[in-house]
């Protein structure tokens, strides 16, 4: 059985902590990251738009390249500590939602943490990205709560008295609305 | 209009249309290099040939030429003193220590980690420039972000952002403001007080729209080992910065011109650093960026040109006059739109002349729209992110959208704002 852990700055040791508290001692386990390259992009462009400065070799892009990969195996080494268990690093560069579902091609299943807004209970606690690869995960997926997980308590009580529908865990804020419950779509290949 | 005046003796080889067409095709020659950069030239490669060919064609007679070099001279040798000082600061170690302060009690904090880099990246910028703010801290910020465990996005996107707005409050904060400065006749304090409030106003605006736009990503945390890192104050620097604050107001007062306490504070740090053999001669020659310093110059030469044959009478049709708040606003939009055509610094050498015209206030005005107006575009302006859309040169882009939207969010809101603040600081400064 083959297990992705999606390693996520933030939110990524309530993945590692699900890994070893729920997936077998045999499993083979993946830690994934995957750096966007957002940061270093963004200190390119702020040194491109100082117009007439020349001298590639003080754009901090650069420097940050470099930081950013070491950050990236900083990461994962953190994770395989706190794993204590044997796995294997995976490191990805590109669009990090979709290196995160390419990755989880042909695995049995791929944990994820809520990467949105975690003091809003329903639809907004997942953010774009972890939304995205729930979507289109191609395997299972086991969703935790970066933090503690919130108590029945919390839950919303169901809308009016005409007996509607039981609310999903993850839409507890609003009853759900058409369209909003992302009906499986047929998958392209690469998708 | 008559496009420029000629002076008895005064060898015109071309008319004004001519002229214009001339001057207008080496700017654009410039700029292009300046965006493109071919074969890695330097910026004054296409800079000088152009400068001398718009005085060897009289599209700008030598002695107009001459003022606007004399102009330009104390600009760039004020930009060279900021320059060098932010290198020597660096080389005390000043932002390491500034990694080190927004490090401590911020691990898995990211809203605290924001807050402080939104106080460090503007007094950096207010103080040292926004080239300190993007070649020096941004590195930092990112680094520290990444070593307290939180998503180093917002912290990283704060820092390009406010490089831009939170340029506004000193002259030395960025060279827009230098050669505003020259131009307005405004001493450095009053300079200072009448763009304090703009300048909080843009920064708090700021602050709100990323609060708001990375809400994720600040929420998301986790507590990390808490990273020993050792922060020793660069108390020369500290002290020099101090000093050379207190000169701007002591010059200032005394009707001196401050470019000299940045020179003297820049002396200071140098001699201590050459004596301690902590740094080079030729390092410090790097630092002052002379031919960047080079370049600005011969593009205020071509810019002059364009200007007295032509553009200058164009655009004063289309200059609001004045300054009420809806004259403000439309200069400071109307900046704000030229700087991102091209880039910011020739919107602001051909615009400040004729805000000039209107007073000190105007010639704010301009700035607060071409500091803040960059923004909007990750790179500046349209044609350098055009550009790099073309070269592909870094094999990840920051998602255009994303900051598309997150310059939509803050550049009106930050423009407006500013500007109010502006329109009310001279009415309780004055002008």
């Amino acid at each position: 059985m083959t297990v992705i852990i999606w390693i996520a700055e933030g939110t990524w040791p309530a993945c590692v902590d699900a890994a070893r508290r729920l997936v077998a001692a045999d499993a083979d386990i993946v830690l994934l990251h995957v750096s966007g390259g957002e940061d270093p992009a963004a200190a390119h462009g702020a040194y491109a738009g100082l117009l007439g400065r020349g001298r590639p070799e003080r754009d901090p892009g650069r420097m940050m390249e470099a930081a950013a990969a070491a950050s990236a195996r900083e990461l994962l080494d953190a994770a395989a500590r706190r794993l204590a268990r044997p796995a294997r690093p995976a490191e990805r560069r590109g669009s990090v939602k979709h290196e995160v579902v390419a990755a989880a091609e042909g695995a049995d299943l791929l944990i994820v943490a809520r990467d949105g807004d975690a003091s809003r209970l329903g639809p907004k606690s997942l953010g774009k990205a972890s939304r995205f690869v729930v979507d289109h995960a191609p395997c299972p997926v086991l969703l935790v709560w970066p933090g503690e997980p919130p108590g029945t308590a919390t839950m919303p009580p169901p809308p009016g008295a005409k007996g509607g529908p039981p609310h999903h865990r993850g839409h507890r804020d609003h009853p759900p609305r058409p369209g909003q419950d992302h009906p499986p779509r047929p998958r392209k290949p690469g998708d | 209009m008559p496009a420029r005046c000629h002076r008895p003796g005064e060898v015109t080889v071309l008319d004004t249309a001519a002229a214009e067409a001339v001057s207008a095709g080496l700017l654009v020659a410039v700029l292009a290099c300046a965006v493109v950069r071919p074969w890695g030239w330097p910026e004054a490669v296409v800079a000088v040939p152009a400068a001398a060919l718009v005085i060897a064609t009289g599209a700008i007679s030598p002695h107009r030429a001459w003022a606007q070099a004399q102009r330009l001279g104390p600009v760039i040798g004020f930009l060279a003193a900021v320059l060098v000082l932010a290198q020597l600061c660096d080389d005390e170690g000043l932002f390491r220590a500034c990694g080190a302060w927004l490090a401590r009690g911020c691990a898995g904090q990211p809203r605290r980690l924001l807050a402080r880099v939104f106080v460090i990246a503007s007094v950096i910028t207010a103080v040292l420039s926004l080239d300190a703010t993007v070649v020096l801290l941004t590195p930092v910020v990112f680094a520290t972000a990444a070593r307290v465990g939180v998503r180093t996005r917002p912290h990283v996107y704060a820092c390009t952002h406010l490089a831009n707005s939170a340029s506004l409050l000193l002259p030395v904060s960025n060279l827009t403001n230098l050669l505003a400065f020259a131009a307005s006749g405004l001493s450095f304090t009053r300079y200072a007080g009448l763009m304090a409030l703009p300048w909080l106003a843009a920064i708090g605006t700021e602050y709100v729209a990323f609060r708001r736009f990375f809400r994720n990503d600040l929420n998301a945390t986790a507590a990390p080992p808490p990273a020993a890192e050792p922060a020793e104050v660069p108390r020369v620097a500290l002290v020099v910065l101090a000093g050379t604050l207190a000169g701007f107001a002591a010059t200032s007062l005394a009707g001196i011109n401050p470019a000299w306490a940045a020179a003297a504070g820049a002396a200071v740090l140098a001699a201590a650093a050459l004596v301690r053999r902590e740094t080079t001669p030729a390092a410090i020659y790097r630092a002052a960026g002379v031919p960047f310093l080079v370049f600005v110059v011969c593009l205020g030469l071509v810019v002059a040109a364009v200007t007295v044959n032509g553009l200058g009478g164009a655009l004063g049709r289309v200059m609001p006059a004045g300054t009420s708040l809806p004259a403000l606003l439309a200069t400071a939009a109307l900046a704000a739109a030229a700087a991102n055509v091209i880039n910011n610094l020739p919107a602001v050498l051909v615009l400040i002349p004729l805000a000039a015209a209107s007073g000190p206030g105007a010639v704010l005005a301009v700035l607060l729209g071409a500091n803040i107006g960059p923004n909007l575009t990750y790179a500046g302006s349209l044609a350098t992110l055009l550009w790099r859309r073309v070269l592909r040169e870094h094999d990840a882009e920051p998602g255009l959208g994303e900051f598309t939207r997150l310059g939509l969010l803050t550049v009106p809101a930050g423009l407006l704002l500013a500007t109010t603040a502006l329109w009310a600081a001279l009415h309780v400064i004055g002008g």
